[in-house]
């Protein structure tokens, strides 16, 4: 029974293989070399990529990427964990409606929603017209960083509502009653109860909204013209204009370990919280 | 007799077109162990809810120590319960939960280690401080749901099915520890179950409960002995329950004939139930029981063997050790006492 269960894998081993870890090591493999990628016997050994990513400019863009994918990630929780806490009380029959309105905007395609913004947002677009029509000043946001954060946090907001929703429709009411029978009133049930056992469920949203957030190219170049380059676009640049594999591959590998690192201290962060310790009253 | 620190009068609650709680009226003294008893969706859980504040009665009124409290928030009520699934706080560890009202009212650092030490003594869960609960046996759990309620020093502690979860053992062991504590600490346990064993041994007195509605409320032994009605009788231990005549007072008839009994105030000839025990039934020489039967069925039951009789026009249940096989004519003896009468129900 085991080993059957066991050569069920094999499959996605394999995919894995192919689509993962190949990957993976071809792109490790390029970023600590040099020379031309059509001709192997030209490609040297190589921490020239590297070196280069540490140049003022490339970190500035670094920078910025994780400070715009930070911002969005914070106006994400401060505004989608109300949301989550409000849909998980409402009666059962309008849950379902509130959840909609919330997953419909994920089924749309992920460059149409971003167009729309671009439509709403641009100099002379929805917004604008609007503001005109009522003779009031204009705003100049599109481009630049305010909306590729707006257009971060549309686009990533159910990421981080959904999670925190499902830990707190699973947390039990009898838990809640519990708190209040000892006691606290809801302000502190909130925030020696509730919250607390919602921190797994903002943690995985955190990540599944910092992640794309600090690695897209698609917001940032329809929302942020030219002027807003993250280190998605320069990835990107560097394997359709540039055709610098070795550098691109470097910055993808830095922005994983980058990444990687910031997931360590979230998850550190988690099992600090969750060691039963005394709370923070 | 304490004073009544808890009363309900005329409450009623209803959940859309159920009547959960159908115009109950009730006191709890100080200091009594209390039970809630009657088969599922009687309104056990219901009536507990409104003592403990999280449910609001749509009729009547809840008086805690004179003072009525109907739209008091639990959080403001001298009254701790123990969930019936326990309702820990995962996120924190034992000593954190049994903490938990201690903190919010402030208690002193010290003064709150020594109740907490005290507690965890009490329900032999020393060692335990820094275990996460999540680790914890469900009887261990369950200590931990009453230390964390009892730790507060309330008046009136409300348990929902406490026991529900462990097995028959643990069970049994917790009904003692239970009753202890009551008994050491002093507080009112107002205690639900559907188990009427667990409900005869613990409790001082017990409100047996159906649909929504008091059937009786007495002391155990009354309960047993006496009920007043049918429901009552069949739901409380095994009983043989007769159709009858009451021809006046000490004189009732069934299986067609004439007994003695202690029972009276019916009126002449009303039709009454009656109710014989199946321990009460003794068996002798067919000519010397006052009913003469057929055993038509045995079964070992580990004590005592179950048989049942068939005679005088009803098939009597009795538990005796002395076994009569299938097939063979008995009679059947019973006290006057043995006998109880009770108005005939709906
Ligand atoms: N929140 C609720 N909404 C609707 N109906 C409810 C609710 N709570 C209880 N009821 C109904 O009220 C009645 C009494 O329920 P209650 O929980 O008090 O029963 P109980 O005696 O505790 O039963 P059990 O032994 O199964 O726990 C049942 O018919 C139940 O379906
Ligand atoms: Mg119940």
């Amino acid at each position: 029974m085991k080993n059957r269960a066991k050569f069920l894998a094999y499959p996605y081993l394999v995919w894995m293989a192919i689509f993962i870890v190949i990957p993976l090591f071809l792109v490790l493999f390029y970023s600590l070399t040099k020379g031309n990628i059509h001709d192997p016997s030209s490609l040297s050994f190589s921490l020239e990529s590297y070196a280069r990513v540490f140049e003022v400019n490339y970190l500035k863009v670094i920078w910025k990427s994780f400070k715009l994918a930070f911002i969005s990630t914070l106006f994400c929780f401060v505004l989608g964990y109300p949301v989550a806490l409000i849909i998980s009380t409402v009666k059962a029959k309008y849950k379902s409606i509130l959840l909609m309105f919330f997953l419909v905007p994920i089924w749309m395609n992920f460059l149409l929603r971003t167009y729309a913004w671009m439509s709403i947002l641009s100099p002379n677009g929805f917004i604008n017209r609007l503001l005109s029509f009522l003779g009031l000043p204009t705003l100049s946001i599109m481009p630049g960083q305010t909306a590729v954060v707006l257009g971060m946090i549309y686009n990533f907001l159910p990421f981080m509502v959904l999670p925190i929703y499902t830990v707190l429709s699973k947390i039990d009411r009898s838990v809640i009653e519990a708190a209040m029978d000892l006691g606290a009133n809801k302000i502190r049930t909130f925030f020696n109860v509730i919250f607390p056992l919602t921190v797994p469920g903002i943690i995985s949203g955190i990540t599944m909204v910092f992640m794309p957030a600090v690695s897209t190219f698609v917001i940032s170049r329809l929302l942020g013209g030219n002027k807003e380059l993250l280190i998605g676009n320069l990835i990107e640049q560097q394997f359709t204009v540039q055709r610098d594999w070795h550098f691109g591959s470097a910055l993808s590998i830095i922005l994983m370990i980058m990444i990687l690192i910031s997931m360590a201290v979230m998850s550190k962060f988690e099992s600090d919280n969750d060691n039963g310790g005394a709370p923070t009253w | 007799m304490s004073k009544k620190i808890i009363e309900l009068n005329n409450v009623t609650k209803r959940y859309n077109d159920v009547t959960a709680v159908d115009n109950i009226n009730l006191y709890i003294r100080e200091n009594e162990f209390i039970t809630l008893l009657g088969p599922s969706g009687c309104g056990k859980t219901t009536t507990l809810r409104m003592i403990g504040g999280f449910e609001e009665p749509d009729e009547g009124d809840i008086l805690f120590d004179g003072v009525r409290i109907n739209d008091v928030p639990p959080y403001k009520r001298n009254i701790n319960t123990v969930f019936q699934r326990y309702a820990l706080f995962t996120h924190l560890n034992v000593y954190e939960n049994i903490a938990f009202g201690l903190r919010i009212k402030k208690v002193p650092k010290d003064e709150m280690d020594r109740r907490i030490k005290r507690m965890l003594k009490l329900v032999e869960l020393e060692g335990f401080e820094t275990r996460h609960v999540d680790s914890l046996s469900g009887g261990q759990q369950q200590r931990v749901a009453i230390a964390r309620a009892l730790v507060n020093e309330p008046k009136v502690l409300l348990l929902d099915e406490p026991l529900g979860a462990l097995d028959l053992k643990l069970r049994k062991e917790m009904q003692i520890e239970l009753m202890n504590m009551q008994k050491n600490v002093g507080i009112t346990f107002i205690y639900v179950t559907h188990d009427q064993e667990e409900a005869l041994t613990m409790s001082d007195t017990v409100v047996v409960m159906n649909k929504g509605i008091i059937q009786q409320v007495g002391t155990p032994v009354d309960i047993y002995n006496e009920p007043e009605n049918r429901f009552v009788a069949d739901f409380i231990g095994e009983s043989n329950i007769i159709e009858g005549i009451m021809h006046e007072d000490y004189l009732v008839e069934f299986s067609g004939r004439k007994f003695k009994c202690l029972d009276k105030g019916f009126q002449q000839n009303e039709p009454v139930d009656v109710v014989i025990r199946p321990e009460d039934i003794d068996i002798t020489e067919p000519d010397k029981g006052l009913i003469q039967g057929v055993v038509t069925s045995v079964v070992f039951k580990g004590v005592h063997y179950e048989m049942m009789v068939e005679g005088g026009g009803f098939e009597y249940m009795i538990q005796s050790t002395d076994m009569q096989p299938v097939g063979v004519n008995v009679g059947l003896t019973f006290e006057p006492e043995d006998i109880h009468v009770m108005k005939r129900g709906s």
